[in-house]
């Protein structure tokens, strides 16, 4: 096995090894390796259905691995953005009391989340009259409170515009950098994410490829699974070239040499393709 | 005479209003009033078993109260039935065989009694059971405050961030279960779900916190159970009836005056 990100560190957040959830029968995911370290942003992509939330709450404790282990550093402090949540429009919640959800924080330390994602004039509204980008800076704002050791964000950007999307991809990326946390972003469209992301996983019911982001992009597996047009998006992306995709699918390697795509071994690879032979 | 039954109901009733309200607002956030419903259900099948039994009526409605929320829990997880066709199953069954063995058992039962309750027949140890048991399960909801609330919002978050939904969803089934027990005397289980529902969803429009509104939700029920007291004494009609109907005259004046005012007053 030749996984990138698999030093065990002592900066290592999360590992998870050969994890896999099962469900009435069927494998919602499986074969996921990845760990997640201090100050690194990993994003994971892969269409519907694909296990993405799934991997996330293995990531967070939410599910058990039917196969395989998770292991979080003790005492480690987790902050979560749910993909979903709806909050039933009986509980009285301002933003506000939102931020004290799981924890008790004074009046300073919610200032400064809600200062930090913008959405301070926001403080006594109602967080079922908020728009859909203003929720999710009060969630992110109510995760990052905590300042936690990492932060798991399942789809943040939905329901927000694109250039909101830029500007909440941006606080990511300076979360990161201010308090050195982990971060597992799931995005399900990947060419805005790129620019803070260090490592991309490709997700589509097993890890189908993962790298940086450019080395994803260009990887056959992507392509496969989010076509040729996806990638162009992504082409303002790619900082260095070391091999180049034939429009026939072969590769043209940094030293001249042309070989078949399947010859091809990206430096990233981590393929665990031992989850194609259950269907 | 009539002062001294008609006090000790009145204590009784508020004693238990101010456990309903706030307990009952979990019930409205979690969208549980059927499955309050159903466990109320099944108390006059702990009734009937206790008294053929002849253990505490109390102890025997919680423990039967308590068991049918497991019974449904299970199920839940066989995914086999929804949960609505599940609770209306065990809700009438539970119901109907507790009426079943209270006939068979050849017991006399005041079924009256326990369908629709009887607050004016309440006794001094009744009353020591309603307070001691109501302070025991309000001090439990203070305590466990954060993390059951959090559950309710979202219960991924809370098990992601260190809690344990699951235990605290256990710990509300039984404060419900306990709840029941108690209230059956006074109400019967037939109107307990109303003072868990009825006084919450008054609460909601003027509360601006959960924690506002189980206040206000206590404060409402207390109002309610005072009001229809008084309203059985004055028009001679039954207690328990009497006091859902205050509660709900309670609401509507909620919905239909405070709500503008309370809109303007966050608009400004």
């Amino acid at each position: 096995m030749n996984f990138v990100e698999a030093p065990r560190g002592h900066d290592v957040l999360v590992d998870v090894a050969g994890a896999g959830v099962k469900r009435d029968g069927r494998w919602l995911v499986e074969g996921v390796d990845l760990s997640i370290r201090r100050g690194e942003i990993v994003t994971m992509i892969g269409p519907n259905g694909s296990g993405k939330s799934t991997t996330a709450k293995l990531v967070t404790g939410v599910l058990k691995p039917s196969v395989g282990t998770v292991s979080r550093r003790t005492g480690l402090r987790v902050g979560y953005v749910p993909q979903k949540l709806a909050i039933d429009w009986t509980m009285p919640l301002t933003v506000r009391r939102l931020m004290t959800l799981t924890g008790r924080y004074g009046p300073g330390e919610i200032a400064g989340a809600l200062e930090a994602t913008g959405v301070s004039h926001l403080a006594e509204a109602e967080v079922q009259h908020l728009s859909g980008g203003e929720f999710q800076r009060a969630l992110l704002a109510r995760a990052m409170i905590r300042k936690p050791d990492l932060l798991v964000l399942d789809e943040p950007v939905q329901g927000v515009d694109f250039s909101g999307e830029v500007a909440l991809y941006d606080l990511i990326g300076q979360i990161r950098d201010e308090t050195q946390c982990g971060i597992l972003l799931i995005s399900h469209d990947l060419h805005v994410v790129m620019a803070a992301t260090d490592t991309v996983i490709c997700l589509n019911g097993h890890v189908c490829c993962r790298g940086s982001p450019e080395s994803v992009a260009r990887s056959p597996e992507y392509l496969s699974l989010f076509g040729a047009r996806a990638a162009n998006a992504l082409a303002v992306y790619q900082h260095h070239h070391d091999h180049t995709h034939l429009p026939d699918g072969r590769v043209l390697e940094a030293d001249g040499r042309v070989v078949g795509a399947h010859e091809h071994v990206h430096e990233h690879e981590g393929h665990s393709h031992h989850g194609h032979d259950h269907a | 005479m009539l002062e001294d039954f008609f006090t000790r109901a009145l204590i009784a009733g508020i004693g238990l209003a101010l456990v309903t309200g706030p307990l009952g607002c979990f019930i409205v956030w979690r969208r549980m009033s059927y499955f309050g419903d159903t466990m109320a259900h099944s108390a006059l099948l702990g009734v009937a078993l206790s008294l053929v039994a002849q253990v505490n009526v109390t102890l025997g409605v919680f423990v039967i109260a308590a068991a049918v929320a497991g019974a449904l829990l299970l199920l839940q997880r066989r995914n086999t039935l929804s949960t609505d066709a599940l609770l209306g199953i065990l809700s009438h069954s539970a119901l109907a065989i507790g009426l079943v063995v209270a006939f068979l058992s050849g017991i006399r039962v005041d079924l009256m009694g326990f369908l629709f309750g009887d607050i004016l027949a309440v006794s001094v140890a009744d009353i020591a059971v309603i307070w001691l048991g109501g302070a025991v399960i309000l001090g439990a909801l203070v305590l466990m405050w954060r993390p059951l609330l959090a559950a309710t919002v979202n219960a991924d978050i809370a098990e992601a961030e260190g809690m344990r939904p699951e235990v605290t969803r256990v710990i509300l089934m039984l404060l419900l279960a306990s709840v029941i027990a108690i209230a059956m005397k006074i109400v019967g289980v037939l109107l307990i779900t109303a003072l868990l529902i009825i006084p919450p969803a008054t609460a909601r429009r003027v509360s601006g916190t959960p924690e506002l509104m189980a206040v206000v939700a206590a404060v409402a029920g207390a109002v309610a159970v005072t009001g229809g007291l008084f309203g059985s004494l004055r028009f001679d009609t039954p207690s328990g009836p009497s006091i859902v109907v205050a509660a709900l005259v309670l609401f509507l004046v909620s919905i239909a005056v405070p709500a503008r005012l309370w809109q303007r007053k966050r608009e400004a």
